[in-house]
Order: C-alpha cells, then sequence, then structure tokens
C-alpha cells in the first residue's frame, strides 16, 4: 500500500525542552489516521512540522515518496485545534480568501464554495459577518474553507470539539465521506470512542515519543486480555465444576433463556477451541468471543506504563 | 509572491472599507481646512461686527481726528454730551454700561499721557479683539507722539513742517531678505518662518502617521493572534509573508489616505478662498464703506501693508521646493513607518490582548517622542550638531530630517541618513519575522524581554 505521509526520526528541540524525540510515523494512503497521546506529548508540533509551520531540526517528512516541500501546502487541508476566523470579515469573502490563500484560482473556490454552501444549506450566511454566527456555525464554514481545495491529506486537530452531538455526527459523516473519495485524513484527538469507530490506524505519542503504532484492531487485539465472553443456556453449575482449574470465573449475568459471563482465562496453552469443545459438554452456546479493550483502556494502559518506566529509570 | 499580494489586498480592502477610515478620510481635511481657513473666517465675522465704544476723556486731547471711526469701529464720546467742561462720573458709566448702546466704555484718565508709559482703560462685558485694543492704542500713541513732537518743537523754535521732514528722512524699515545658496551657485530666496512652519507640519505628521499606521499593524497581529485564525494562515503561507503582507498593505492605507486628504484638504481651502473673496469684493462695495471717507484710506493703508507682507510669504511660499518635499515626505514616512512596523509587529506577536502591549510600547515611543522634542529645538537651530546626529540616526531621522529639509540640508547628509534608514529597516524587518513567527504562535504565556531573546534564537 502506498504510504500518503511517512515522517522519519523527526527530532523538535525547543530551548528547555524536546518536543520531539525521533518520532517516526507512516500513514497508508485513503485510511483514518488517528493521532493520540496526552496534552504536551508533541501531537501539534509534529502537525505543525507536516504544514510546514515549523521545520523539524533533525529527521524528515515525506508526502508521496517526495521530501515536504512549499508545493505540498496546497495538497494538504489542517484545522487545527485552535482554530478561529477573521470577525469582522463576511463569510463568504473570507471563505474564498482562505481558499485563494492555499492556492485556488477564485473563480474555482466560488464554485466550489457555492456548492458546500448549498449542500449545508447556509447560502444565506454568504454576506453575513463571522461574528453574528454562532460558535457552530462559524466550525462549519471553517471546516468547508478546509477541505475545499480537494486535499490529498487532511489533518484535523481535535475536529469534534465545540460541536453538538447533531453537527459532531454531520462532521463525522463527512470526514467518512472523504475517506471513500480517497482522501488520507489525520486525526488527532482525546476522544477515544471516536478513535475506535472511525481511524483504521492510529500512532500514540507520549513524552515526545512514539510508543505505539499500528492499525486499530490489531493493537486492540495485541492488547486483549485472555478475556472471553460466553452467552449460553444450560447447566452452568456443571460447568462451573469442570473448568475451575483453568478459568477466573469474573462475572455472571443471568436472564431469561440463558446467562452470560465473563471468564479469564488462566491456562495460557488452551486454544479457542478447547474452550469451546470443553463449553459444549454442558450447554448449548450461543455467542463465544474474546472481549477487545476499548482504546481508551489501551492509551491509559500505555500512558501510564511507559510513565512509570521511565520514573524507574531516571531512579 | 501572489499570495503576498493577496494577503496585502485583504489588509487593503478590509481597512479602507472601516467606517472610521472613511469617517477619518472626511473629518481629516475639514479640520485640516479649518485651520486654515478660519482665520480668514473669523475676520471676516470680526468686521461685520459693528463696535459702539464710549469714551470718557478726562484729557480733552481727542476728538474724531485722533480716534478715528472705521467700518466696525465709532467712538462716542460721551463726556462731551453730558458733562462739558467737568468730569464724567466713571463709576456711573460702568454701572450704566450694561444697558446702553455701547460695547465698551473707554476711560482716559487726566495723567494718561503725562509719562511716557501711560495707560487708559476699557471696560467691557466681553473680552474686546486684538484690532480694537491696537486700534485704540494706535490712535492714542500717536496723538501723545504728536503732542510731545509739537511741544519740542517750540522749545527748539522750530515749525510742525521742520519736525515731519525730520521724521520723514528718520522714518527707517528693516526687512531681513533670507536667501540660500544652492552649491551650483543658484541662489533662491527664502523665508525662515515658513521654512520653520512647513518643516514642523512635515515632522508631526510623519510622527502622527507612523503612530497610527503602526498601531494598525499591532492591532491587525493581535486581531489574528486573539481569533485564533493565525495558524490556519500560517498553514497556508509562511508567517514572514503574513507579517510582510500587513505591513505593506496598511502602509498602502497610510498612502491612501495621505493623497485623500491632500487633495480633498486643497480642494476645501480653494472653494473657501473662492467663496470668500467673492464676499470680499462684494463688501467693499458697501456704500456705507464710501461714506466714511476718513477711514477709507486707513483701511487701504492697512490693505497694502497686510498685501505686501502676504506677498512676501506667498513668495517664500512658492520657493520652496513642493516636488522634492513631498518626494521627502513620501520617503521618510514609508521608511520611519517600515521601521517602526516591524516593532510593531513584535509588540502584536508578543501579546495575546491589547492590554498587555504596553511594556513592549516603551522602545517604541521613547524614540518617537524624543524625536519630537529634537524636532522642536532643530526647528530653531536646523544645523546645529543635535539635529544633524538626530536626523542621522533612523529611529528619529524620520521627524527630524524633515524639519531640517525646508532649510535646506547638504546632499550627503541626505544620503547617508536615508542609507541608514533603509539598512535599519530592513534589519529590524528581519529581526521582527524571526519574533513573529514564533509569538504568533504562543498562547497564554505571558512574555518578557528575554522571553523574545530565547524566540530570536529558535531555529525555524
Amino acid at each position: 500500500m502506498n504510504q500518503t505521509l511517512v515522517a522519519e526520526n523527526v527530532v523538535k528541540k525547543y530551548s528547555s525542552h524536546l518536543a520531539l524525540d525521533k518520532v517516526s510515523i507512516s500513514v497508508p494512503e485513503g485510511c483514518i489516521f488517528g493521532l493520540l497521546g496526552p496534552n504536551g506529548a508533541g501531537k501539534t508540533t509534529l502537525i505543525r512540522i507536516i504544514n510546514q509551520i515549523t521545520a523539524p531540526d533533525e529527521g524528515a517528512v515525506y508526502i508521496n515518496g517526495e521530501k515536504l516541500s512549499g508545493k505540498h501546502i496546497a495538497q494538504i487541508g489542517y484545522l487545527p485545534e485552535e482554530r478561529g476566523l477573521y470577525k469582522k470579515m463576511a463569510v463568504g469573502e473570507q471563505a474564498l480568501y482562505l481558499c485563494q490563500l492555499k492556492g485556488m484560482k477564485k473563480a474555482d473556490a466560488m464554485r466550489e464554495l457555492k456548492k458546500w454552501f448549498e449542500k449545508f444549506e447556509i447560502q444565506n450566511w454568504w454576506n453575513k459577518k463571522v461574528e453574528e454566527l454562532s460558535k457552530g456555525m462559524q466550525q462549519k464554514v471553517q471546516f468547508i474553507t478546509t477541505i475545499l481545495h480537494k486535499p490529498k491529506l487532511l489533518i484535523f486537530d481535535e475536529p469534534f470539539s465545540g460541536f453538538d452531538p447533531i453537527n459532531a455526527n454531520l462532521l463525522k459523516q463527512e470526514i467518512l465521506e472523504l475517506k471513500k473519495n480517497g482522501s488520507t485524513i489525520i486525526f488527532s484527538t482525546h476522544n477515544m470512542s471516536s478513535v475506535e469507530e472511525i481511524c483504521d490506524y492510529i500512532a500514540l505519542i507520549n513524552k515526545s515519543k512514539k510508543i505505539l503504532e499500528g492499525e486499530v484492531n490489531s493493537i486492540r487485539r495485541e492488547y486483549a486480555p485472555d478475556i472471553y465472553e460466553v452467552q449460553y443456556s444450560g447447566y452452568f453449575n456443571k460447568m462451573i465444576a469442570t473448568l475451575t482449574s483453568d478459568y477466573k470465573i469474573l462475572d455472571v449475568k443471568e436472564f431469561e433463556g440463558g446467562s452470560k459471563m465473563s471468564i479469564e482465562l488462566l491456562n495460557k496453552e488452551m486454544t479457542n477451541n478447547d474452550i469451546i469443545s470443553r463449553l459444549t459438554n454442558f450447554g448449548n452456546i450461543e455467542s463465544f468471543q474474546k472481549a477487545l479493550p476499548s482504546m481508551n483502556d489501551i492509551f491509559i494502559r500505555v500512558v501510564s506504563n511507559t510513565n512509570s518506566e521511565q520514573a524507574q529509570a531516571q531512579n | 509572491m501572489s499570495k503576498i499580494g493577496l494577503i496585502i489586498g485583504r489588509e487593503y480592502k478590509t481597512r479602507v472599507r472601516k467606517k472610521s477610515f472613511i469617517v477619518m478620510t472626511i473629518l481629516g481635511p475639514i479640520l485640516f481646512a479649518a485651520l486654515m481657513v478660519a482665520p480668514a473666517i473669523l475676520m471676516r465675522l470680526e468686521d461685520d461686527d459693528f463696535k459702539n465704544i464710549a469714551v470718557i476723556d478726562e484729557t480733552g486731547l481727542f476728538d474724531q481726528y485722533s480716534l478715528k471711526n472705521t467700518k466696525s469701529i465709532n467712538f462716542d464720546f460721551v463726556s462731551e454730551k453730558y458733562f462739558r467742561g467737568s468730569y464724567y462720573d466713571l463709576s456711573e458709566a460702568k454701572a450704566n454700561l450694561k444697558d446702553s448702546e455701547h460695547y465698551a466704555l473707554l476711560y482716559i484718565p487726566i495723567n494718561a499721557l503725562s509719562a511716557n508709559n501711560g495707560s487708559v482703560q476699557l471696560f467691557s462685558y466681553q473680552q474686546p479683539n486684538m484690532g480694537l485694543k491696537m486700534h485704540i492704542s494706535n490712535g492714542i500713541e500717536k496723538k501723545a507722539e504728536e503732542m510731545k513732537l509739537s511741544k519740542k518743537a517750540e522749545e527748539l523754535e522750530i515749525t510742525q513742517q521742520e519736525i515731519d521732514n525730520i521724521l520723514m528722512v528718520a522714518n527707517t524699515s528693516i526687512n531681513v531678505i533670507t536667501t540660500t545658496m544652492n552649491d551650483d551657485g543658484t541662489e533662491k530666496e527664502s523665508s525662515t518662518t515658513v521654512a520653520m512652519i512647513i518643516g514642523y507640519i512635515c515632522g508631526f505628521l510623519i510622527y502622527m502617521f507612523i503612530f497610527m499606521y503602526g498601531s494598525m499593524v499591532m492591532n491587525g497581529v493581535i486581531e489574528e493572534k486573539s481569533n485564533r485564525i493565525v495558524e490556519v494562515i500560517v498553514s497556508s503561507v509562511k508567517p514572514f509573508q503574513l507579517m510582510l503582507g500587513k505591513i505593506i498593505g496598511v502602509a498602502l492605507v497610510g498612502i491612501t489616505q495621505f493623497v485623500l486628504w491632500v487633495m480633498l484638504t486643497l480642494g476645501i481651502v480653494t472653494i473657501t478662498y473662492a467663496v470668500l473673496q467673492k464676499d470680499f469684493s462684494t463688501a467693499d462695495l458697501n456704500p456705507q464703506t464710501q461714506i466714511m471717507g476718513s477711514s477709507l484710506t486707513d483701511a487701504t493703508d492697512v490693505n497694502t501693508d497686510d498685501m505686501a507682507k502676504f506677498d512676501d510669504i506667498m513668495k517664500a511660499m512658492n520657493s520652496v521646493n513642493y516636488v522634492g518635499l513631498l518626494l521627502m515626505f513620501l520617503f521618510y514616512f514609508i521608511g520611519g513607518y517600515l521601521l517602526y512596523a516591524g516593532m510593531f509587529a513584535i509588540a502584536g506577536s508578543a501579546v495575546d490582548n491589547e492590554t498587555d502591549t504596553q511594556q513592549f510600547m516603551l522602545p517604541i515611543t521613547v524614540p518617537l517622542i524624543l524625536g519630537i522634542f529634537v524636532m522642536l529645538s532643530a526647528i530653531n537651530n536646523p544645523d546645529g550638531s543635535l539635529a544633524y546626529w538626530f536626523s542621522i540616526i533612523p529611529f528619529t531621522s524620520p521627524i527630524v530630517m524633515l524639519v531640517r529639509i525646508p532649510f535646506g540640508v547638504p546632499f550627503t547628509d541626505i544620503i547617508i541618513s536615508m542609507v541608514l534608514l533603509v539598512a535599519t529597516f530592513i534589519a529590524m524587518t528581519w529581526l521582527a519575522a524571526k519574533i513573529y513567527r514564533v509569538g504568533i504562535l504562543m498562547y497564554g504565556k505571558k512574555t518578557n524581554y528575554k522571553e523574545l531573546w530565547k524566540w530570536l534564537k529558535y531555529r525555524n
């Protein structure tokens, strides 16, 4: 698969601290890539480097195999976390200006803007001043200006902050739509449930270092503890009696016509098939699945692990 | 390059369309024109205002010939009317003044002319104008001089005619004609007063413009920062382009405003003078003026005197090289503005809101105010070493050099000053760009000069 963006050993120093310490990521084409990390980890610095707002001290960034340069500005759409518009300027004029700065021709920008304004049903905002719009309305305008020049690579920094649930959902649909149309999206957030929903890949940055990168599902499987969820109907007591040595039963929920239990595997040698074949003797298994951890759990676990490792190393 | 063009266009358009810009552009010339036309209008208004002045003359020496009536002043010798031969009661006259038809009461005490520095009193409910006071003192002084002269003539046993002859011979009037010589041998009549006024106006305008448009740059930077739009913009253009576009855009706004001001002011002044002139000429045909035979000659005397002075001023004003001055003004305005705009941009990028700019304004205001002070002293001594050095130092040269130029400045001085100014503003823009690009992305931290120094050393 083509890599839309590759960052190699990127280092960025500020006078008193290291913002990025040899960070490498690679973002495959046509995916949604989640850039995760606690506050101050270095996400925004990395994003600014990709946007050429600042330059790395060491390392390099490549877009479609080419070293980052001025011509790539037009191929990137960036919605920063700290966002805003000129308050005194009219909406349409301002959108036109921002698109032209991205290198669009005035006539093209005008035509595309009209299309998007119709799509969002906001044509009557064109001559309004930005300060007359609500915050959510401003965000919509800003979103349009970010994607209007049809960038191959889109970077959204905390895109859902400031949106109400309805508009956040609208935005999510638009992001998925963009992905379908072939855009690659880098998406920085703290909102882990949105990561599970829409990201294909993630990279986790903590204290200037990348500590995790990969496909979301494989990461979740990798970090899954040996816990299984079984829904069944049958002889519960006998089941327990045969399994106690190899399992720990964590939780049992009974309901009409059956029960659901979580079991932790103690005997690491056992395969899924072994478990199922044992269970089938005593009851009717309706579903069996490995419990996957939420991204939130993984995030907290990995970050606190690395933090305590560092603390130990310092001691 | 086209991106800088877009930024310049936006900065220019949004500012020029602002209500405050339009109001200032229209009000400015009206104010300037008012300053220029007001004296003429005031004179005209005063002329129209007829003043009847009661005179109590205890000396009995004054009459219609020594205190002459004019178009607007009439002397009413009340002491003769009511108490011929005896003293008129001053306190009673003062008490009656309010209800009488008299504008003022002139009291000439018996000993008014006995000493060399005599005095008379003028009582009125309104402050009498300069012209009336001059007219009265002139009349009384002339009478006193005549009396002294005729007394002396009696002592020396010569006739009044002879005295007049002597006076005529002794009468001297010296006019200092200042002529500046150029290196190429040509000479030009000039007027120090005119040079002073022009220099002062130019210097002050530059000071005002640097402040006005410099603050516009600073507020623009703060606006972008506090609106949080700056990060969106710098993902499309380089911070340096954004800063330069803003500085150039505002400069164009300044030039537009200046050109409009000059044109509108000239227009208003020309029209007002034309209207006034028409008024004056019709007033001259007024029959009232012709009836007052004696006062007419007096009035023409004054007019020719004034006309001569006016001619002198016009001649001196024509001697000023306006095209050269205007070019110099534009150069120093743009150069000075560019130099300070960089500093204003630093101040704007270092803070989150306008209230925090105070500490960074100090290095901007101190040299500018210093420039104004040096300018005030340089006006009296435009070739002194103080004026020389401050017209060379780039931070004050835009103000101080403009004061020196109307007096004539050696070519080398101007070249040195200009080269230094250009070099400094390039250095300042470079410095500002380095600090600006870090500052615009910094939020929430209270910045100080140490912090700015650190930003300066950041690599890209």
